[in-house]
């Protein structure tokens, strides 16, 4: 059903359900929004999208307004842009303005409505100003709520996207602010350090603990040998930053910018996610022939584990003891390698580039180091990188396309779709199907665990077994998924389970974009898109065919599920509280 | 501004939690009944302290932090105990233009602690409130529920130093 309007006296017809906004942005209007995400956060809080309705007794929020027959609607008169004005130079009377030290200059977009709405007076309201400290406890995330201007854009994502809920608003009126129950620092409160406040906050008030410097500092050491590996999402979203469409795949030029950065040796994470395909295959065929803990889940990413372990502790017995591909990688750099090399493993410093911010935590997690330093020294994010290349004076598009380092160059295409959520699932059931039927695989799509929906189930009949699997992204889902498993509703074999929404194609670590393309691009297919395509088009398609993965069996690990492979490519979680 | 929060050690009785547990399988399958349920707990226990509202979230899956939101933004609810002398300022509209907010920043600086919070052995709490009906008396200032009327800030010492032990 239908209604029909005029927006700016242009007549349209839009379905019945949509807000005022929605039938702007059909009618290609663009309205202004610094709180409004689609599906979460919907709450008429920051007052930018004014809109005039004729008849109506004061301007109204577009975000929250429905449509109605025969409304007429003004975007654009002298009214709506002082009063959008104003409602900015309200918001700037108690912020921080220190936009060019900030780590969202260019990228804010409150300074990008100040900057359309003509905001030349940015201390127009002279008052009290609150003044908070920087939350920075956390290895991820810091928070500066000097920046923040109560969208509560973030309170969503992590209540409503991930199930959390850890940060909220407190207290009232100008004191009001975000923060965790009882004033605790974020690190004292169960937070998974996802980081999905991160990408959707509009302002500077949330970002990760920056280390790009000390990453810089650590290549230019020339007594030491500084080797970086990219995790299979980082090429599908990098070029975001450099203004390149969502969706463009830019493996080439950033393996030429990492070289170019300085680093020794720059290397391909698909491979260690292969690696980590054999090493949780065996897992799962292992645990289903010997009746172990089933079902078993998937231990790929960092903020997935933290989540179980503070809320579904029960199920930490059923985590895959794999370490993830960037703990595997930097595991085998500091043995395989270094003694490959006749480095000793102290005097490498193993960078891995990621999409995601609790990376920075799992780096630092006990069990994380097998060659009794830590496996890895860095992990950065995909926009740390970002800004690691604009440092060095690289211009990043005009870069020729190389290719990685040997012996760690080559990805399956199993591993390149490790990145978004099912791809773990279908890499593993490509191993997992040939090595029970113990014969090559015909057919290696599973499309049925394909695609951004939250939770996705199939049964596969691989020989004699029905195999039950799942696959949940986003915590809320995979709270959903757990509690059928826990109440006995459902039974599966084997769960894959990403932290992120769309897994980590949108990762906490990715490069931020605008709500205007959140809400209306779809960012999780088109990046994901990138690493499916990369998978059809490689030759080697299943993890156990990849013939440096092959190689590292040979001269160094034995077999996988080996004792040494145990010793240097497993780890163990714990139980924490709420 | 964050809240200033107690430093008071919290001794809850098994009963006064026996009681909480009740109140909150009352309104079980209730929606909406958060501000019900916070209301009763702080009629239970006098006030809202961590311990109060842990119980609270885990028996009702709500995330501790919206508890405490709800809690920090209405000002019925309390996160400090009462003292064992509860120190009211009114701040109603004769007290206030007659000097009583002076009165409460004296008290504040003598006691070291803020409108709202409790001192760290339980002795002391202070809160404004709004007008008791003594404006003849203004400014007015109680302490349980004795009266003390037409006050200067040079007062206040004299009648502090009466609930000393």
């Amino acid at each position: 059903m239908n209604v029909n309007l005029k927006i700016n006296g242009v007549a349209y017809s839009v379905p019945k359900n949509a807000t005022i906004l929605d039938a702007c942005k059909a009618a290609s209007i663009h309205i202004p929004t610094l709180c409004y995400l689609k599906d979460i956060n919907a709450i008429g809080a920051c007052r930018l999208c004014l809109v005039e309705v004729k008849g109506a007794r004061s301007m109204v929020a577009s975000c929250v307004a429905p449509v109605n027959e025969g409304m007429e609607i003004f975007t654009n008169t002298p009214q709506v842009r002082r009063a959008r004005k104003l409602n900015l130079e309200l918001i700037l009377s108690d912020h921080d303005k220190s936009c060019l030290s900030c780590v969202r200059n260019k990228s804010c977009e409150l300074q990008k409505y100040c900057v359309e709405y003509g905001v030349t007076d940015e201390n127009y309201f002279k008052g009290k100003t609150n003044e908070f400290s920087k939350d920075e406890s956390t290895l991820s995330i810091v928070r500066d709520n000097n920046k923040c201007i109560l969208c509560r854009r973030c309170v969503a994502a992590c209540k409503v996207t991930q199930n959390v809920g850890v940060i909220g608003a407190n207290d009232r009126g100008f004191d009001t602010h975000i923060g965790c129950a009882f004033e605790k620092d974020l690190s004292d409160s169960p937070c998974i350090l996802c980081g999905q406040c991160i990408v959707v906050c509009p302002t500077g008030a949330l970002s990760e603990r920056d280390q790009t410097d000390e990453v810089l500092e650590a290549i230019a050491d020339k007594s030491k040998h500084a080797l970086v590996c990219t995790a299979p999402s980082v090429r599908a979203t990098l070029g975001e930053c450099f203004g390149n469409e969502p969706g463009t795949d830019v493996e080439g030029k950033m393996v030429a910018a990492l070289r170019r950065i300085g680093f020794e040796g720059v290397f391909n994470m698909n491979l260690t996610a292969d690696l980590t395909i054999l090493e949780e295959a065996h897992e799962l065929i292992e645990r289903i022939q010997n009746g172990g803990k089933l079902p078993l889940i998937t231990s790929c990413s960092p903020g997935w584990i933290k989540f179980c372990e503070h809320y579904y502790p029960e199920f930490v017995e059923n985590l895959s003891s794999c370490k993830s591909p960037q703990q595997m990688f930097g595991a085998i750099a500091k043995t395989y390698y270094a003694q490959k090399m006749g480095w000793n493993p102290e005097d490498i410093i193993f960078v891995s580039v990621i999409p995601c911010t609790a990376k920075k935590f799992e780096v630092k997690r006990d069990g994380q180091s097998a060659a009794g330093v830590y496996d890895v020294d860095y992990a950065i994010t995909t926009r740390e990188l970002g800004k690691m290349i604009e440092r060095s004076g690289i211009s990043f598009n005009s870069l020729p396309d190389e290719d990685f380092d040997n012996p760690f160059q080559l990805g399956s295409g199993a591993g390149a779709i490790f990145g978004a959520t099912g791809g773990v699932m279908e890499a593993a059931l490509r191993t997992a199907a040939e090595a029970i039927l113990n014969k090559p695989l015909e057919a290696v799509d599973f499309t049925e665990v394909r695609g951004v929906e939250g939770v996705k189930k199939a049964t596969y009949r691989i020989g004699d077994l029905e195999l039950k699997v799942a696959v949940a992204s986003g915590t809320s889902n995979a709270a959903e998924l757990l509690d059928l498993v826990k109440s006995g509703e459902e039974e599966f074999h084997f769960i894959e389970i990403m932290a992120c929404p769309g897994g980590c194609v949108n990762g906490g670590g990715q490069p931020t974009q605008p709500s205007y393309v959140r809400n209306y691009v779809p960012l999780k297919e088109l990046r994901a898109a990138v690493l499916y395509n990369a998978d059809k088009n490689l030759g080697i398609r299943k993890s156990h065919e990849n013939p440096q993965v092959i190689e590292i069996y040979e001269e160094f690990l034995g077999n996988p599920g080996s004792h040494k492979a145990h010793d240097i490519l497993h780890t163990h979680y714990i139980k924490r509280g709420k | 501004m964050k809240k200033k929060l107690t430093t008071v050690v919290f001794n809850g009785t098994k009963e006064q939690e026996l009681k909480l547990l009740k109140v909150i399988e009352k309104y079980k399958d209730i929606k909406g009944s958060t501000m019900p349920i916070l209301q009763e707990a702080q009629e239970i226990y006098g006030y809202l302290p961590i311990e109060v509202q842990r119980i609270v979230s885990d028996e009702t899956g709500i995330p501790l932090e919206e508890i405490y939101g709800i809690v920090s933004f209405y000002s019925q609810f309390s996160l400090n105990p009462k003292g064992k002398y509860a120190i009211s300022v009114c701040l109603g509209t004769a007290c206030y233009v007659k000097g009583s907010g002076e009165i409460l920043n004296k008290i504040s600086e003598i006691l070291g602690i803020p409108q709202g919070g409790s001192s760290a052995d339980g002795k002391y709490s202070i809160e404004a409130t709004r007008c008791i009906g003594a404006c003849g008396l203004a400014p007015v200032l109680t302490v349980n529920d004795d009266v003390y009327g037409r006050l200067t800030k040079d007062d206040v010492a004299g009648i502090l130093s009466k609930y000393t032990i």
